[in-house]
């Protein structure tokens, strides 16, 4: 015990004085939005106060509190899993850039049929989503699950109640698939769902799914797992049915243009690729491009460069996708281009 | 400095010296002044902040309009709030409807039949309920209310109930467990502690004397509660049931957890919904837009005035029933 202390403190020491004077008076970063990030940031800031002894304080309060929070000035950065649209990052002054990729999946809860063994076009998704496909036996879902045993059950849609990225990402996806969808409901991180169920935040989805026979609903992949929930394959861009994994989420991001995306407003759903999971996204930090405070704001881009460069192992571990190295050498890029603080100095330098 | 203290009490007399007790008087007076002017000021300031937080949504869709439409779109920013509204009043009348006559029960047992041994554990249990946090019933009415009431309660409600002309469309609805019924039915389970107790305690106001001629005249027991304990004791019976109905009006936890949270209005109490509460709850934090956050401040203000209307109703009752007395005798 002491002597991990005394190693702790020493790694501490050694960081604080190669990190220089710069930042030394920063001790703690705050910062709040995304629910969707949030297991992962947890595990890079514990990682990070071993090596630096410069603490997160995360508050995962969902991705609109993190914008209203960084507009009121009131944390050091901002997250959201829906980007911001460049007209409104104009306005308010702000900078984003993604910094973590993830997949949503599709969980049922059939009795008999485990994950991965029922498969859902984009048609039929679209379809059950918008109530109109409301029974599990239905012929256009067992066209294309053949020799899968389908009860006859009703089809309760579970759906997020809360405003969420989630939500966002999700809903953008259906928009792309289906025109009537795009149409009749369209996307954002609430809408006016045709049919279903609300649940208050992933584990409220998670819960209603587990609960209801015949359920379905949408949720990070995380959630998931830890519940042990029974996901679906689904139908991708070029028509293939495909497995969430983190090889799969891997192709979706891989074909993603950020250099051409202003303001890095990319969704990363539908992306084409034999092999890319469909409902793809990606998670957004925040901060001023004017920094008040430069010494914070000179923190808070360290510790996501720290993430970018160390953190792929705790991320891979939870599912997650770590940014590409390319992307990440032109959001740094970006960083020292437009942050500066109130003389116009670049915050950040390499 | 007991000494001194005793002393000086003496030449505070009131009677011996009038000016040193006008001035605590005055005091005193003017310190309860501000304690019961801090209630109005603070309800003042809620008003206000309401009023001015929804103009923009009430501005745009107009307060009649707003109140009528079942429309909750946050994509295309059109809001009204009737589907809340219809939940919040059905979940808190069905609370009602359960938890009086339970309540009732329950206060007349402990107050009239029960005996001596008996009325402690029972009090204490009463309250012990009380203490219960609302998110404890939420949970609960999640994990094992809703399953078993999906499972065996509403199969009943809908064989028998359901057959029923006109009143048997209220109970139908998908087997979810998870709808405006459920929450009301939880509502009730958490209201019955608050109405019992205080019940309670109103039955145990009534003079002795009344009681014992009544039973010495030959009354029964039902006789006696009916016709001498209710109509003593109807102001603070009224008050019990008010106090438990602007509980349910505002519950929120335990609500979002079984209501279902969904925009859509249908006649069958089986199906989901929402509350003004549950609604709040779940969206304030993520909604963007100056639109929808005046949307559901405007949803805070129209439950205030419910509220409102409903203790009106509570008072102008009881002054009507107090006339008809005098009229009466």
């Amino acid at each position: 015990m002491k002597r991990t202390l005394a190693a702790a403190c020493a790694a501490a020491a050694i960081a604080i004085l190669a990190s220089g004077v710069a930042s030394a008076g920063v001790k703690t970063i705050t910062g709040a939005g995304a629910t969707f990030p949030y297991p992962v940031y947890a595990k890079w800031a514990e990682a990070y106060y071993k090596a630096t002894g410069v603490k997160l304080n995360y508050q995962s309060i969902g991705s609109g509190g993190g914008i209203k929070q960084i507009k009121a000035k009131t944390v050091d950065f901002g997250a959201s899993d829906a980007p911001m649209k460049p007209a409104d990052l104009d306005k308010y002054g702000l900078i984003q850039w993604p910094q973590i990729m993830g997949g949503e999946v599709l969980a049922v809860n059939l009795p008999g049929i485990k994950s991965g063994e029922l498969k859902l076009s984009k048609q039929v998704l679209a379809d059950i989503f918008l109530g109109k496909i409301t029974k599990w036996n239905d012929a256009k879902i067992a066209a294309i699950n053949p020799g899968v045993k389908l009860p006859e059950m009703k089809i309760t849609v579970v759906h997020r109640s809360d405003g969420s990225g989630t939500t966002f990402i999700f809903t953008n996806y259906l928009s792309k698939i289906s025109p009537e969808w795009k149409e009749k409901v369209g996307f954002g991180k609430a809408v006016s769902w045709p049919t279903g169920v609300g649940g208050k935040g992933n584990e409220g989805v998670s819960s209603y799914v587990s609960r209801i026979p015949g359920g379905i609903g949408y949720v990070e992949y995380a959630y998931a797992l830890q519940n042990h929930l029974t996901w679906t394959k689904l139908e991708n861009h070029d028509g293939a049915y495909v497995t969430p994994t983190a090889a799969n989420f891997q192709a979706a991001a891989a074909g993603a243009d950020w250099a051409a995306a202003k303001g890095y407003y990319l969704l990363l759903t539908n992306q084409p690729g034999a092999k890319s999971w469909p409902i793809t996204g990606a998670s957004f930090i925040l901060v001023y491009k004017k920094a008040d405070k430069p010494e914070n704001t000179r923190a808070v881009l360290k510790f996501f460069d720290w993430a970018y460069k160390n953190g792929q192992d705790a991320a891979l571990k939870l599912d997650y996708v770590p940014m590409p190295e390319k992307v990440v050498d032109m959001v740094e890029k970006k960083w020292s281009q437009t942050i500066k603080d109130a003389s116009g100095n670049p915050v950040w330098a390499k | 400095m007991r000494g001194w203290d005793l002393g000086d009490t003496r030449m505070n007399d009131t009677s011996a010296n009038p000016r040193g007790g006008a001035l605590g008087d005055t005091l005193f007076r003017g310190a309860s002044l501000v304690a019961a002017l801090t209630v109005l000021a603070v309800l003042g300031a809620i008003i206000l902040m309401l009023v001015k937080g929804s103009m923009p949504a009430l501005g745009k869709f107009g307060f009649l309009h707003f109140i009528t439409s079942a429309e909750w779109n946050p994509v295309t920013e059109q809001f009204g709030a009737l589907s809340p509204i219809t939940g919040t009043l059905v979940s808190s009348a069905i609370a009602i409807i359960i938890g009086l006559p339970v309540s009732f029960g329950i206060a007349l047992f402990i107050t009239e039949l029960c005996p001596v041994w008996l009325k402690r554990p029972v009090g204490t249990a009463i309250e012990l309920l009380a203490a219960i946090p609302s998110i404890i019933y939420g949970m609960w009415g999640l994990f094992v209310f809703a399953p078993f009431f999906a499972e065996h309660i509403q199969p009943l409600l809908t064989a028998t109930l359901g057959r029923l002309p006109v009143i048997g469309a209220l109970f139908e609805g998908p087997p979810l467990g998870i709808s405006v019924f459920t929450a009301g039915v939880i509502l009730a389970i958490m209201i019955i502690p608050f109405i019992a107790s205080v019940m309670r305690d109103v039955f145990n106001t009534v003079r002795r004397e009344l009681r014992e001629s009544a039973y010495g005249l030959g009354c029964t027991t039902w006789e006696v509660v009916w016709k001498v304990v209710l109509p003593v004791t109807r102001a603070g019976v009224t008050g019990a049931v008010m106090l438990g109905l602007g509980r349910a009006l505002g519950e929120t936890m335990a609500v979002t957890f079984v209501i279902g949270n969904s925009h859509d209005l249908n006649t069958g109490l089986f199906w989901p919904g929402n509350s003004i509460a549950s609604t709040i709850a779940n969206e304030f934090t993520e909604a963007d837009g100056e639109i929808y956050t005046s949307s559901l401040i405007a949803l805070g203000l129209v439950l205030f005035l419910i509220t409102f209307i409903v203790l009106s109703l509570a008072r102008i009752m009881l002054i009507r029933m107090s006339r008809q007395d005098g009229a009466k005798s």
